[in-house]
């Protein structure tokens, strides 16, 4: 440290412990209660990243939130670095590194800095402009912006902190723990309301906790002396919970609001292990106050952007509450009486203030008189036409204003200082109130926007709605709070105060300088690095919208979502298109109102908890038996079940051909099944799928189709009926709860007066499916007593039995096209039935086989996947299932669509199969057809939907939907690839077995 | 992020349920009666209003019951909530 910029008597930074970190690899240190950018300001480091655009150098303006210079990537673990973080908010802790961001290869030596001495043509928009052409030289532009642009690195590995969320329910909660939201906890929780207080600061207290001011002195204390024994008596309220160091991100409707807390992110690396990192709050309030305060705008002058021009109330907080000299020669420019707090803290602790250069004419409020005899120098109605210094601030130029205030006038003073002030008023922070879609109102007379009307049951209190002067923040909140939460409360009456009233105001958005304006540089958007000459080019160009010229300009685009820059923008839209301010109306704030790591926003729902997984009852089987899985829905399904080296491809050959050669093996338990029950679930079934139900025998299974309204296939499978008023209904995997909360849908809402009660029992039964030529005999040894003879127990029937003494439900279907048995049974016995079939079909080598091989089986057949063949376009007539659709019916869900004029159209596309010239040839599921191969463009006839290589067959096979494919059969068409085109033909879907023999072998 | 007064269960998360769009729109009994215009006007046709619509909403997550609310397009005002069968209030 060459420079002592500390002083000593500052109770908020404990200057006896000392932290040491990293700043672009210096070491340097600070204390315990310093941010990182007050330790840098004690460090006389200021220059701490690089502008966007022209890479111009940049110093921390701001003490909080609205930062929008100071923003670095903290950490250089692979999986901890974070970027885009505002060293104002980053509590220092011991060993912190952090490193500028917006700069490269350092931020002393910058290649993009080019950018600003090309600046004249870096105008409005020049990216748009720019990289938009021509459109391939994107790839190179891309490498270039990403690398110079700064946006900060992304971890490379996973996040190794935990993090998590938490619902919270109160009566009130409070937003803000300055004066007003201090009276409000105060207030609500003291009459029994539960109450939540949250504040993003580590302390309570806002900007009055280091408030000594002779100006402002509540029952003649100083007002810090009276927030420190309001605070005191929160800490008794039993109803009160107190939340520092959280900040609200977002503000639903409902009053749903969202606020991170952040848990270790002030602690020691060494003292955050196995400790949660952040918290994500989920509130439900039943009414909330918001009192967020005011921020401090910027002043906009030629060169306003150099380090060392810090907003003056940041200069203020960091000597009064870090005890921090932001310079040792200090100027202040203003248009309001705040800058003058300022100039006397800086007094008090004995920093040089050179001058305060102020538009106005001449003011006699208390705080200024005060100043005045400090013997404070002061420019009256002067501006600050220009400043110098590259890496910091070595000057200013001063002249003084012409009456109207649009030009400057006399000879130009210089004087010289290391550090700039600026006070260009205060904007309340109504962007909680504006998320919460309340809308606004403009106050024109200092221009401006506050909360007006909202939907929900919230206020705004203190400076967020306007209230800037001491006395006025006190009485309005203590009454508006009383209204709000239907109270007497007289905690705040007859309160003597001292408060320095503002007496006059003025103001101009972008201030006059000697030069002509394309000659300057006069900063809105500091982290974007936009001018008011962007937004003045942007409305030459015939921009008149703010979100257009917003999105034109990029203005208030940045990570901070222009906090700083929004109000300049406007006024000087307004000013230049010569429109009210207040009718231009202002853009909207999202959320979150400060940037939210991702792993607050998933909490604990990461790895195994990102999704639930379903095992089915035999998965310790199939683990066991090496077995790969797919995942189906939530479902792990066993995919095929390798031997040796085999590969996807050698495996599910060898199963397909086990299986109709012999027997195979298949677990079918994630299929959803639905319980139905009741006198009118025939006629239910009659409604939902498009065959007829009502002559169904008990014993009996039935394939269905289920349609949606508009006559789309939706889903499929097999229903048995078990008795006379009992069904069980299969449906895909994928669509099993889809499909229950259709039919719940249909008989609460359409058919009340149907006495029917479905009930999910998916996870109630496993399913084992054996099948191959040897099915019979293998079920034959386990069920001994069981009549399996085709007239008992024939294809398309069900049997109840028992195995060990355990019932189950045998179903005799098929969906490979083999003599097939499907066991239903009891989940926690399924695993069990499963290693019996196993057993007893070893001496048939029985195979296991996965959910390629039963596609692939199926496939032969020309069977369907609902979800693979099907998309949602196609009715039972593309899939020439026409038999399927009962014509006796009055009516089922989808009936009359299937004659609509759009359904009944001759060329729709249609299911067919296709077979490659080449029988070695496996199409790609999802390749284009076509019927010519050289002409451009090429009509596309369709697509193939399912494609194997059958071992059963010794070819290739494929489903496919083709424009009017049904007359198509025997045409040859062509698949294109990148670098060949395959023939095909047009086929029958039917590959295998077409008289359906196999099924009775 | 509503919270929605299920007529079943009292008032939940708006992450419990699922909306199933406007409410009152009976199946037609006689579909096959119905010319294409008409099936059309059943099958497509919304009004999706600004202002106080009858929409129909599914306590997906709990007791699975559809019914019936009404609700303020503009600003998401939940004005009634009632249970299938029953009239709307009247607005
Ligand atoms: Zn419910």
């Amino acid at each position: 440290m060459s420079e002592n910029l500390r002083i000593t008597n500052n109770k908020f930074v404990d200057q006896t412990t000392r932290i040491s970190f990293k700043f672009d690899g210096k070491i340097l240190y600070g204390f315990k209660g310093d941010t990182l950018a007050s330790a840098l300001l004690a460090n006389n480091i200021h220059l701490v990243g690089r502008s966007f655009k022209y890479h111009r150098p940049r110093g921390i303006m701001a003490c909080g939130s609205e930062e929008p210079n100071a923003i670095v990537q903290v950490g250089n673990d692979a999986s901890m670095t974070e970027p885009n973080t505002r060293a104002t908010e980053i509590e220092l802790y011991e060993g912190l590194e952090a490193s500028s961001q917006n700069c490269w290869p350092s931020v002393n030596f910058d290649i993009g800095a080019v950018n600003n001495f090309f600046s004249p043509l870096i105008p409005a928009a020049f990216y748009y402009k720019t990289f938009m052409w021509p459109a391939n030289f994107w790839k190179l532009y891309e490498y270039f912006i990403r690398k110079s642009a700064g946006l900060g690195k992304s971890p490379t590995e996973p996040d190794k902190d935990i993090y998590d969320h938490r619902y919270l329910h109160c009566d009130v909660l409070v937003v803000g723990g300055g004066v007003s939201g201090i009276m409000a906890a105060k207030t609500a929780a003291k009459n029994n309301l539960n109450t939540l207080l949250i504040d993003d600061k580590n302390i309570l207290g806002g900007s009055t906790i280091y408030q000594k001011n002779e100006c402002f002195k509540i029952n003649n204390f100083y007002s810090n002396e009276w927030i420190k024994k309001e605070i005191e008596t929160l800490n008794s309220l039993k109803n009160l919970i107190i939340k520092t160091r959280t900040s609200l991100a977002a503000y639903h409707s409902y009053n749903y609001l969202l606020a991170r807390e952040n848990l270790t992110d002030h602690l020691n690396l060494n003292e955050r292990k196995n400790k949660i990192r952040q918290r994500l709050w989920k509130i439900r309030a039943k009414k909330v106050i918001i009192a967020t305060g005011a921020m401090e705008r910027p002043l906009i002058f030629n060169n306003n952007d150099r380090p060392g021009i810090i907003l003056s109330s940041s200069i203020k907080k960091y000597i009064d509450y870090y005890g921090v000299k932001c310079g040792q020669k200090i100027s202040l420019f203003t248009n309001n009486d705040s800058a003058y707090e300022t100039a006397i803290s800086l007094n008090n602790s004995g920093v040089n203030v050179n001058s305060v250069v102020d538009i106005r004419d001449k003011t006699n409020s208390l705080i200024v008189k005060q100043a005045e005899k400090l013997g404070i120098k002061i420019h009256w109605k002067s501006t600050v036409v220009n400043t110098s210094g590259y890496k910091k601030i070595n000057s200013i130029e001063i002249m003084k204003l012409s009456d109207d205030g649009t030009a400057v006038v006399e000879k130009k003073i210089k004087e010289e200082c290391d550090c700039l002030g600026i006070a260009g008023g205060w904007t309340p922070r109504v962007h909680l109130f504006t998320q919460s879609g309340g809308k606004l109102k403009f106050r024109d007379e200092d221009n401006v926007f506050l909360p007006d009307k909202s939907e929900l049951d919230q206020i705004s209190i203190g400076s967020c709605n306007g209230d800037f002067e001491l006395d006025e923040i006190i009485r309005n909140s203590a009454n508006s709070i009383n209204k709000f939460l239907n109270l007497n409360n007289n905690d705040y009456e007859n309160l003597e105060i001292i408060s320095s009233k503002e007496i006059d105001k003025k103001n101009i958005w972008l201030l006059p300088s000697d030069k002509p304006l394309g000659k300057t540089k006069p900063f809105l958007d500091f982290q974007n690095d936009s001018t008011a000459n962007d937004i003045k080019l942007a409305l030459r160009e015939g921009f008149k919208s703010i979100e257009h010229v917003k999105r034109y300009t990029t203005t208030g685009m940045a990570t901070d979502q222009g906090k700083l820059s929004n109000m300049h923008a406007l006024g000087i839209i307004a000013e230049t298109a010569g429109v009210k301010m207040g009718e231009l109306g202002t853009t909207t704030f999202r959320p979150p109102y400060t940037p939210l790591t991702f792993g607050a926003i998933v909490g604990r729902n990461v790895g195994e908890f990102f999704d639930i997984t379903r095992r089915t009852p035999m998965h310790d089987w199939h683990v066991e038996n090496k077995a790969k899985f797919e995942n189906v829905g939530q479902w792990k399904r066993a995919w095929y079940y390798p031997i040796d080296n085999e590969n996807m491809h050698e495996a599910v050959q060898r199963e397909s051909k086990a299986a109709r050669d012999s027997a195979g093996i298949l677990d079918a338990s994630t299929l959803g099944k639905i319980d139905i029950q009741g006198s009118d679930a025939s006629e239910f079934l009659n409604r939902v799928y498009t065959n007829a139900w009502s002559k169904l025998e008990i014993g009996k299974c039935r394939y269905g189709l289920m349609l949606n309204e508009d006559g789309m296939v939706y889903d499929d499978g097999v229903t048995t009926r078990l008795s006379e008023n009992h069904y069980l209904m299969t449906t895909t995997t994928g669509g099993a709860a889809n499909v229950l909360s259709k039919l719940e849908d249909y008989l609460q809402t359409e058919w009340p007066e149907l006495d029917v009660y479905l009930t999910s029992v998916t996870d109630h039964y496993g399913t084992v499916s054996i099948c191959g030529p040897n099915s019979k005999k293998i079920l034959s040894k386990i069920i001994p007593d069981l009549d399996l003879s085709d007239k008992d127990f024939p294809h398309m029937s069900f049997k109840n039995a028992l195995i060990d003494n355990i019932k189950c439900r045998v179903m005799r279907i098929s969906f490979t096209g083999e003599h097939s048995y499907e066991i239903n049974i009891q989940s926690s016995y399924a695993k069990s039935v499963w290693e019996k079939c196993f057993e007893a079909g070893k001496e048939f080598n029985i195979t296991p086989y996965g959910t390629e091989t039963m596609h692939l089986l199926r496939a032969e057949k020309g069977f369907i996947i609902a979800g693979q063949d099907t998309d949602g376009t196609m009715t039972p007539v593309d899939l020439q299932m026409d038999w399927i659709i009962s014509k006796k019916k009055y009516d089922f869900i989808g009936k009359r669509s299937l004659y609509r004029s759009d359904t009944i159209r001759k060329d729709r596309k249609q299911l067919v199969g296709l077979l490659t010239d080449d029988p070695k040839e496996i199409l790609e599921e999802g390749a284009q057809i076509v019927a010519e191969t050289n002409k451009q463009p090429i009509e596309m006839l369709g697509h193939v939907t399912s494609s194997y290589f059958s071992p059963n067959l010794n070819k290739s096979i494929a489903l496919a939907i083709v424009k009017n494919g049904k007359k198509l059969k025997g045409q040859k068409l062509f698949v294109p690839m990148k670098n060949k085109t395959i023939n095909v033909t047009i086929t029958d879907t039917v590959f295998l077995d077409k008289e359906n023999k196999r099924l009775n072998a | 992020m509503f919270l929605i007064n299920c007529p079943y269960c009292g008032e939940r998360d708006q992450s419990e349920f699922t909306a199933g769009g406007e409410a009152h729109i009976v199946r037609p009994k006689q579909p096959t009666e119905l010319s294409d215009d008409q099936w059309a006007e059943f099958l497509f046709m919304r009004k999706n209003i600004k202002g106080v619509q009858l929409e129909r909403w599914n306590h997906a997550h709990g007791c699975r019951k559809w019914f019936n609310m009404a609700r303020d397009t503009s600003n998401d005002r939940i004005h009634a909530v009632y249970k299938m069968g029953e009239k709307p209030p009247i607005k």
